[in-house]
């Protein structure tokens, strides 16, 4: 069954088209890499999805219905879970109040401070509980941005860039942790890491210049040659 | 849970002081506290919008003028009693403040600043132009036989006092509870980073306006208090000036705290007065007081406190 498809969707800032007809269908329960070069579009395609970005042409469909006109916050309401490739968490907050803002809109209150304790505890975070998200290091406000995403317990879960700064040791932890979540929910993850698509993905999406290049298993998308043109040669 | 005992015994020990002060206090400050803590009433509604929500606005006045004129005007006019009256300059500044954050939220930063400037000055124009009704810059003296509240006689310096330290006290203690509750934990996320808090599944701009009318609601109820409690309205409480002075005792009492606007009023007003009494140039003492404050901690008083000592502090 199908969770989201895009049909059509077009982006384009003044002159620059950074997404281009854009036609996706992710099936519920899959873990679905997208990727691409540098600018290639991918964080503009998830915007439209999540809705932080109204598309230029084009429409969104989640779980059968057309979200293309709801407003972010209501996209996130229905299950779309979206963590930034630019760290974004409260500086000035603590750990907690970091993930308890983003579980209060999703979870019955009661269940609020187990559900932040066990989200921070996963990510190896539960140890900074009360210190302000601001002086985390780069990798520790990655792996608290991550936990911001799941704690929504989201049907959608789209992770931009979550690799990005994380120590190796930390990766394997986050590749465990997509394993666990691929069990109750469906991921859009944006990544550059190869080893972490390759071993991760059930499919994967390639964009090129906001165009649909390929799309596959990893396997087939490895040994695709326009995809190495176009990605893998440059990597 | 030791903290939550913290905070809370801080501000019921504040609100135990300034009861026990009035027993102690002579006339002169007596009178000064009473209306130190009507002002400071004004400046925590301020605090919610731009301390806790990061909205800046230029337009208070506008809110504390149509409590106050919600409240004089019916008593002047239509032959209102205190209660109703007062009633009436709570819902004149709630619906002023819905009907002026539906125009201004649109806009953010400097223009969300403009706009509200703007309204002010429109408020205070009309005030003026209306001088039939409210005598203009001039304005008009509330009777005593009309400030009688629920058979309190208000124009009486121990009730005076007792009404406004009521006041002071609800607005504390909605203050408090505001800003600990999740609703005032969401402002506060979205005066960090309102896109974050979007994208988190909160309708930013719905909670945006409510604390945009809760904080002019608040203010009315100052305004409103202050025409009944001293008896007098006039123009120049809607003017310019008057949306300054809750920005000026915020960001010196520490935008964001609790007691910040109390403790910033208090300071700016005996400032002013103390140095009143040594020079008539008394407002350049103010004017480099405010700057060395404004240097030294820029988190105002009790920012800075919180920064230093007490980490807790909401
Ligand atoms: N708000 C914006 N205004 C103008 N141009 C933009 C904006 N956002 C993105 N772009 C441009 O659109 C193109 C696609 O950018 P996007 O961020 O979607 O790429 P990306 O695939 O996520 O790249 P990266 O791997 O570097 O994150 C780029 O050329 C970028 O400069
Ligand atoms: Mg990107």
């Amino acid at each position: 069954m199908t969770l989201l498809s895009t049909r059509g969707l077009t982006k384009s800032f003044g002159g620059l088209q950074a997404v281009t007809n854009v036609d996706l269908d992710l099936p519920k329960g899959e873990v679905r890499a997208l990727i691409g070069p540098n600018g290639a579009g991918k964080t503009t395609l998830v915007s439209l999805i999540c809705g932080r970005l109204a598309p230029s042409s084009g429409t969104v469909t989640f779980d059968d219905r057309a979200i293309t006109d709801l407003p972010a916050h209501k996209r996130v309401q229905l299950g779309i879970a979206y963590t930034f490739q630019i760290t974004s968490v409260f500086p000035r907050l603590s750990v907690r109040e970091n993930v308890a803002l983003a579980a209060r809109r999703h979870i019955p209150k009661p269940d609020v401070p187990a559900a932040v304790d066990s989200a921070l505890a996963r990510v190896g975070l539960k140890n900074r509980i009360d210190e302000d998200a601001g002086n985390l290091s780069y990798g520790h406000q990655r792996l608290l941005e991550i936990a911001m995403g799941f704690v929504q317990q989201p049907r959608l879960l789209i992770l931009d860039e979550p690799t990005q700064g994380l120590a190796d040791h930390e990766i394997e932890n986050f590749k465990a942790l997509i394993n666990d979540l691929r069990k109750v929910t469906t991921i859009l993850l944006i990544e550059h890491n190869m080893s972490v698509v390759m071993e991760l993905a059930d499919r994967v999406t390639v964009l090129n210049f906001g165009e649909l290049l390929a799309e596959g298993t990893p396997q087939q998308i490895h040994e695709n040659a326009e995809v190495q043109a176009a990605y893998l040669g440059k990597g | 849970m030791n903290k939550t005992r913290r905070v809370i015994g801080l501000h019921l020990g504040l609100l135990a002081l300034l009861f026990a002060l009035q027993f102690v206090l002579p006339a002169y400050h007596h009178g000064n506290l009473a209306r130190i803590m009507v002002l400071a009433s004004y400046a925590i509604g301020y605090n919610i919008l731009f301390g806790y929500t990061g909205l800046l606005s230029l337009g208070h006045a506008l809110f504390f003028a149509a409590g106050m004129y919600g409240l004089s005007l019916t008593i002047q006019h239509a032959g209102f009693t205190a209660a109703p009256a007062l009633l009436t300059g709570l819902i004149a500044g709630a619906a002023v403040s819905a009907a002026l954050a539906l125009l201004a939220l649109r806009t953010a930063g400097v223009a969300f600043m403009i706009v509200t400037l703007m309204f002010a000055q429109a408020g205070y124009l009309t005030i003026l132009y209306f001088a039939q009704y409210t005598r203009g810059d001039e304005g008009f003296v509330i009777q005593a036989a009309q400030r009688v509240l629920w058979g309190i006689d208000l124009s009486e310096p121990t009730n005076r006092y007792f009404a406004a330290f009521i006041l002071f006290a609800t607005c504390l203690l909605v203050s408090l509870a505001l800003v600990r509750a999740p609703f005032g934990r969401t402002l506060i996320a979205i005066r960090e980073n309102e896109e974050r808090v979007r994208m988190l599944g909160y309708n930013t701009f719905a909670h945006k306006l409510a604390a945009m009318i809760i904080s002019g609601t608040i203010s009315a109820s100052a305004g409103a208090a202050y025409g009944l409690l001293f008896g007098y309205a006039g123009a120049s409480f809607a003017s310019v000036q008057y949306s300054i002075f809750p920005l000026l005792w915020v960001l010196l009492g520490g935008a964001g705290t609790v007691l910040g606007p109390f403790v910033g009023t208090l300071f700016m007003f005996y400032l002013i007065d103390l140095s009143s009494g040594i020079t008539t140039a008394y407002m350049l003492i103010a004017g480099v007081t405010l700057i060395v404050l404004t240097l030294f901690a820029p988190q105002g008083l009790v920012g800075e406190l919180r920064r230093r000592v007490w980490r807790w502090l909401p």
